[in-house]
């Protein structure tokens, strides 16, 4: 069963510099969301950068990752209009 | 029905229905959180959308993110482009983009934006009948 901070290592391996955090939203190891600021989303549709996050882990979500919500951001400043 | 015939009608639903949301249950009777917040948006919004339950079948959850490249439920497209699962449904509804696509009025949202009130009124959906032709 995956746990929090290991879902966190995997997303700052593919996305090194990235700002990640994640929480197991039930305690039970297969529901967790993740926030993620990283530079490589500059210029990615919101989809784009939703897919990159859920590429680190492939089939295991829906599987032992059982639901994912992602918040994806920029470094630029919050409320930067784009 | 073959995995190709249900792959079929997915790709019809999606060009046939300008707003077409798939979803573990109904808007009348959502069976996840995340699809309830999707089809809540939508709701609120009033827009009328397509609607289609993916549980009667496991086929149908495989077959649709094989075309759209995403592996959770919900997915909602809109004029044949996936615009996002529960997430992203839900950041560009509080921040009035999803209306904007949809080409609706931004609905007056109390202090703590929540589509999944009481009164919602899933009227606007119609079921497409994938569910009718499983058999």
């Amino acid at each position: 069963m995956p746990s929090a901070e290991d879902l966190r290592t995997r997303i700052e391996e593919a996305l090194p510099g990235a700002e990640v955090s994640v929480v197991d939203t039930t305690g039970g190891g297969d529901h967790f969301r993740a926030e993620i600021v990283s530079e490589r989303f500059e210029g990615l549709t919101r989809i784009q950068q939703h897919k990159l996050i859920y590429d680190v882990f492939g089939d295991e979500v829906g599987g032992a990752i059982h639901a994912l919500s992602i918040k994806t951001q920029t470094p630029s400043p919050a409320g930067d209009p784009r | 029905m073959t995995n190709d015939e249900i792959k079929g009608f997915i790709d019809n639903a999606i060009r046939e229905n300008r707003v077409m949301l798939f979803m573990k249950g109904t808007p009348q009777q959502p069976a996840c959180g995340f699809s309830m917040r999707a089809s809540g948006a939508l709701n609120a919004l009033g827009v009328k959308y397509a609607a289609l339950d993916i549980l009667p079948d496991p086929r149908i959850r495989e077959e649709l993110s094989g075309l759209s490249g995403w592996p959770t439920i919900p997915q909602l497209f809109v004029d044949g482009e996936l615009v996002g699962g529960s997430d992203i449904v839900m950041e560009m509804f509080e921040s009035g983009e999803l209306a904007q696509l949809l080409g609706v009025e931004q609905p007056e949202l109390d202090d703590e934006p929540n589509p999944v009130v009481a009164d919602e009124q899933p009227v606007q959906q119609r079921p497409i009948g994938l569910e009718n032709r499983l058999n």
